[in-house]
């Protein structure tokens, strides 16, 4: 009688991630057995076959009806309506990134080589380069959509390492400035391990308290037991530290123009939606479901850290003079905004849905964005790689008129101007804020409403740096010796495209990517 | 459901896609386009206002489309006697904008052939033109809060890159400056007007559902700051003024027409219309410091007007001025003062308009703005100079011009207001008549000192008015003088929905006088 009962496991509802996770393990494969002219070929279709494919078993699952209600896999995975929403968006996210990831030029030839050395240039000539980067985004797409699916912090956990570890060996495989980028490898890495150390700690404080690692479980002991304990308060705060690092709130988020800035841009882009996006969810999972029922404690936490990480993000970002970490603190405030969003809660259920639907949209309306704009800024190249320097940028509008339009239109969506996807994001979230503040009984009452203000206020701060870019980009003269812009490949040409499209396409009939967040948010997340 | 509003919308936008569609090299025709769909727009208006029916429903040519049901919001649209002339204003001023605009993308030259300003691209810049019109009439035509708010920032953008790439030295200053005023109000706006939805609690954002609905004497204060503060800057009252004379001497000559004649004219529509009428309790609570402020506007505009040399900077103070008058006018809560107040709007978009062209006209035959680089106009150019003075004589509101009756109106209205802190109001009325006499110096020492004496030496070459130039200048002086005697047809649109709102506010009505119907 002592067999071990075999675990059942959903095979049908968690089709996408094994669809992903295999396809990586086949691409480690590729990696040693296919001969080096090969593996690209095999790779580009492997990749993006199996990302369409796992997206297609998402809609299948949403349109056959077929969300489940209960966790998956034992109670390690909840693959609610959230969470396939949240894949379906990081899927289409991964699968543009992937078609940046195929442009030449953007990877370094020998990784191990020192930089500027004859091995390096050996390397260079000889044409070689790093197939591996497709399955390691593949692995860091699985981990991804694990994160936010995780029911129990131990999933959750490794779901932040296999997102992460691939993250950390991609940044340093830029082709141009090396050293920048080595650099912006090591110190993700030691922040990242920091951090995972902290949520780590955290997980075995709640531990002790709940005596479960479960998500549920962990929001049935809050019922029951002591508010107070330091255990849960300490676990709480350890687990809240490893998360806002992720999302790169303040004050945790001094990594992110560094590795931003360093990483290879289409790896940027894939940071800046995919993980953003990833990691979101698995705050909301976190705070909503574990620590549903200590939102009296955890609300005021979350105010001071949304209201710093959105002046944080938009005063900084003023003194930026590289296009990149420009972004990075612009998704700096951008977390801020969501983390608005994340405090929305409510007493009913219905309610909550409703600010649900408001993060979900802007999760997919940011993430979608942000590619498109980082797509625009590998094609803008000084001899030496991507023009960063934002003096570079000047009068860009005269040289490829086309291109600065779009890059200004993807800054407007950012601001959150009306008619571009950004402003019903930003609209979504204040709403579902100060909704929530208005509550009779609400335990920050008036604090949501003076929160809202902080947010437009950095709106209004935010919108000084976009607008700067589109001062250079339009109304300065062209430098003689202005950056070359590439001709772009068919790939960036779409991705460019397909961000346009959804920007403006949402900005001026948002309903259609509402009312999907709306049928997705609907369920909540299964407790 | 009537579709009048929809089309007045969707003709300029399409006429911008098109226009930026052409081919490459046909600057010649996108300037035509142009001018044909703006006139177009103008015919439309006008056989749509001509259906307009004073004495009927408040909101007609009424439309409503589901457009996001998820938030409640509505693609709502419908006129009142108000929204009506303002947008008739806007339907006016674009042709007229257009053919003064027609050659400035083209690279401003003086007589000497120095290059004020590049070339730059024709089609964008009529294109911009076209959309702004489309957001001009949606601003006003909206009768859903949010639709009105996504107008009245979304407007922002194309007058944004108007004035950034088409303007003077200064531009790109001027235009980033504009933007994080107007952004900066209307961001504020949004929270208040998320705050209204959310409180309301009644799950949608049309106006008429909204009349009334927040009774929360607090709540109603900090909303009607919201929307307040957006609308000061806007308008622009004291102290949130300092972008308009920046703004408006960057901008080119017809984009500043359209930014003081019709933009501004947003704020003091919305403190009308949403400020007064959704807020009743905190209007009247705030009518004094409101009206103080105005006064102050009215006063330091006049006086610092008188102290400018640049022409453009001179007329944006004359306007700081002017809207003081037209917030007076809105918040001393009496049916003359608010019918004055809204004739003034479009009295002021014609005059200050012809005023901007004139002196644009002139800037660009010399190339600098400065009144002390002219002299003598008159002799060498005297039709244009003729144009000048009248435009700058209904600046000063000369009885018979149509600016002076809206003036007097406010100023009656406002002396004998019975409303809460009707004292305070009837001083205010007194201490801007101080203005009038202020009004007089500062045009007619800019006149005298361009127009008149002796002819300085670089005036000398100049040509007089051409055909196009005439065409831009004639219609509006014909407007200017015939409101001024006739303004009947203006107040019997705009009486009705005065009254209406200041039943909605709370004011008793009885006493609706038709002063100010002819000299």
């Amino acid at each position: 009688m002592n067999s071990i009962p075999a675990p059942t496991i959903e095979y049908g509802t968690l089709a996408p991630l094994l669809v992903v996770f295999g396809a990586a393990i086949i691409g480690v494969l590729v990696e040693a057995f296919a001969p080096r002219y090969l593996r690209k070929a095999i790779h580009v279709p492997l990749t993006l076959l199996s990302l369409a494919g796992a997206f297609a078993l998402v809609l299948v699952q949403v349109l056959r009806g077929q969300v489940s209600t209960t966790a998956s896999a034992v109670g390690a995975l909840a693959v609610d309506g959230p969470s396939l929403f949240i894949w379906g968006v990081i899927l289409v996210l991964s699968f543009v990134c992937v078609l940046l990831i195929n442009d030449e030029g953007h990877f370094v030839a020998s990784a191990a080589a020192v930089p500027g050395s004859a091995d390096e240039e050996e390397a260079e000539s000889a044409g070689g380069g790093h197939t591996e980067v497709y399955p390691l985004v593949l692995f860091a797409v699985g981990g991804m959509l694990l994160f936010p699916a995780s029911h129990d912090l131990l999933m959750m956990f490794v779901a932040l390492e296999v997102m992460s570890l691939p993250l950390y060996l991609l940044c340093g495989l830029a082709r141009r400035r090396r050293l920048l980028s080595q650099e912006a490898s090591m110190k993700y890495f030691l922040l990242g391990a920091f951090s995972s150390a902290f949520f780590l700690y955290g997980t075995a404080m709640i531990y002790g308290y709940a005596g479960t690692v479960s998500l549920p479980g962990i929001n049935q002991a809050l019922a029951r037991g002591a508010a107070l304990d330091p255990l849960l308060m300490i676990g709480l705060a350890m687990l809240g530290v490893g998360l806002m690092f992720k999302i790169g709130a303040a004050p945790f988020q001094a990594w992110k123009p560094d590795v931003y800035q360093g990483a290879p841009t289409p790896i940027t882009a894939l940071m800046a939606s995919g993980t953003l996006v990833a990691a979101v969810g698995a705050v909301l999972r976190v705070f909503w479901v574990g620590l549903g029922n200590l939102d009296w404690n955890w609300r005021p936490v979350i105010w001071g850290v949304a209201a710093l990480t959105m002046i944080v993000g938009s005063i900084l970002a003023i003194t930026q003079t590289d296009i990149k970490r420009m972004l990075a603190y612009s998704s700096i405030a951008h977390a801020g905004f969501l983390l608005v969003g994340v405090m929305a809660t409510f007493g009913t259920a219905e309610q909550n849905a409703s600010s649900l639907k408001a993060i979900l949209f802007y999760l997919a309306v940011y993430g979608i964005t942000t590619v498109g704009a980082f797509a625009v800024v590998t094609l803008v190249r000084d001899p030496g790689g991507e023009a960063g320097h934002l003096s570079r940028w000047a009068g860009l509008g005269k040289r490829a008129p086309m291109l600065a339009g779009v890059f200004a239109f993807f800054l407007l969506a950012f601001a959150g101007i009306p008619l571009t996807s950004g402003f019903f994001g930003k609209y979504a979230v204040f709403a579902a804020a100060l909704d929530s503040g208005t509550q009779p009984g609400d335990s920050m009452g008036g604090w949501m409403a003076a929160l809202v203000v902080v947010g437009v206020v950095a709106s209004a701060i935010a919108a000084f740096f976009y607008v700067r870019v589109i001062v250079l980009m339009f109304f300065s003269e062209p430098s003689a010796d202005g950056p070359a812009i590439a001709v772009p490949s068919m790939g960036t040409v779409t991705v460019i495209a397909v961000s346009l499209l959804v920007t403006v396409g949402v900005g001026l009939y948002p309903e259609s990517v509402l009312g999907v967040a709306d049928d997705a948010a609907r369920s909540l997340f299964i407790r | 459901m009537s579709p009048w509003l929809p089309i007045l919308m969707a003709v300029p936008v399409v006429g911008a896609i098109v226009v930026a569609l052409l081919p490459k090299g046909s600057d010649k025709l996108a300037k035509q386009v142009t001018l044909l769909v703006s006139l177009l727009v103008l015919v439309l208006t006008g056989v749509m206002a001509a259906g307009f029916k004073p004495s009927g429903e408040r909101f007609q040519f009424v439309a409503e489309y589901d457009w996001i049901p998820s938030f409640g919001v509505k693609f709502g649209v419908g006129v009142d006697g108000v929204a009506l002339v303002l947008i008739a204003l806007s339907a006016v001023l674009v042709p007229i904008v257009v053919l003064a605009s027609w050659h400035d993308a083209d690279g401003v030259k003086t007589a000497d052939g120095t290059l004020i300003t590049p070339k730059r691209s024709v089609k964008t810049y009529f294109s911009l033109l076209l959309v702004l019109e489309t957001m001009m009439i949606g601003v006003f035509a909206a009768t859903d809060i949010f639709l009105f708010y996504v107008f009245f920032e979304a407007m922002l953008i194309p007058m944004y890159f108007m004035i950034g790439s088409y303007g003077g030295a200064q531009r790109s200053y001027a235009a980033v400056k504009f933007l994080l005023y107007s952004l900066f109000g209307g961001l504020l706006m949004l929270v208040a007007v998320i705050g209204l939805y959310v409180v309301a609690g009644s799950k949608t954002f049309m106006f008429p559902e909204l009349v009334g609905a927040i009774q929360d004497p607090t709540m109603q204060k900090w909303l009607f700051g919201g929307f307040f503060i957006a609308f000061a800057i806007k308008a622009p009252l004291w102290p949130v003024h300092t972008w308009l004379p920046d703004a408006a001497a960057q901008a080119p000559a017809g984009a500043a027409v359209l930014l003081v004649g019709v933009l501004d004219k947003v704020g003091t529509f919305g403190m009308l219309r949403f400020c007064l009428e959704l807020f009743p309790d905190a209007a009247k609570t705030f009518t004094v410091p409101i009206v103080v402020l105005a006064v102050i506007s009215i006063i330091y505009g006049a006086i610092v007007a008188i102290g400018q040399t640049d022409m453009k900077r001179l007329i944006a103070y004359t306007s700081i001025s002017h809207f003081g008058f037209i917030v007076m006018g809105v918040f001393a809560m009496s049916s003359v003062a608010q019918s004055g107040a809204a004739l003034y709007m479009v009295n002021h978009g014609f005059a200050t308009g012809a005023l901007f062209l004139a002196a644009g006209f002139l800037i660009a035959r010399r190339g600098s703005p400065f009144i002390g680089d002219y002299g003598g106009v008159q002799k060498v150019a005297p039709v244009l100079a003729g144009f000048f003075l009248v435009a700058g004589l209904a600046g000063l509101s000369l009885p018979g011009l149509s600016s002076f009756v809206s003036e007097f109106m406010v100023m009656i209205g406002t002396y004998s207001s019975q409303a809460h802190g009707s004292g305070a109001l009837t001083a205010a009325a007194i201490v801007s008549a101080v203005a009038v006499i202020l009004a007089a110096v500062y045009i007619l020492w800019m006149v005298q000192r361009t127009l008149n004496g002796p002819t300085a030496e670089p005036v000398k070459p100049f040509k007089d008015l051409n055909a196009r130039e005439v065409w831009v200048l004639a219609p509006l002086v014909a407007l200017i003088i015939g409101f001024g005697f006739f303004p009947k047809p203006l107040l019997d649109v705009i009486n009705p929905s005065v009254q209406q709102t200041l039943t909605n506010v709370g004011v008793p009505t009885s006493t609706i006088a038709e002063k100010g119907t002819g000299q």
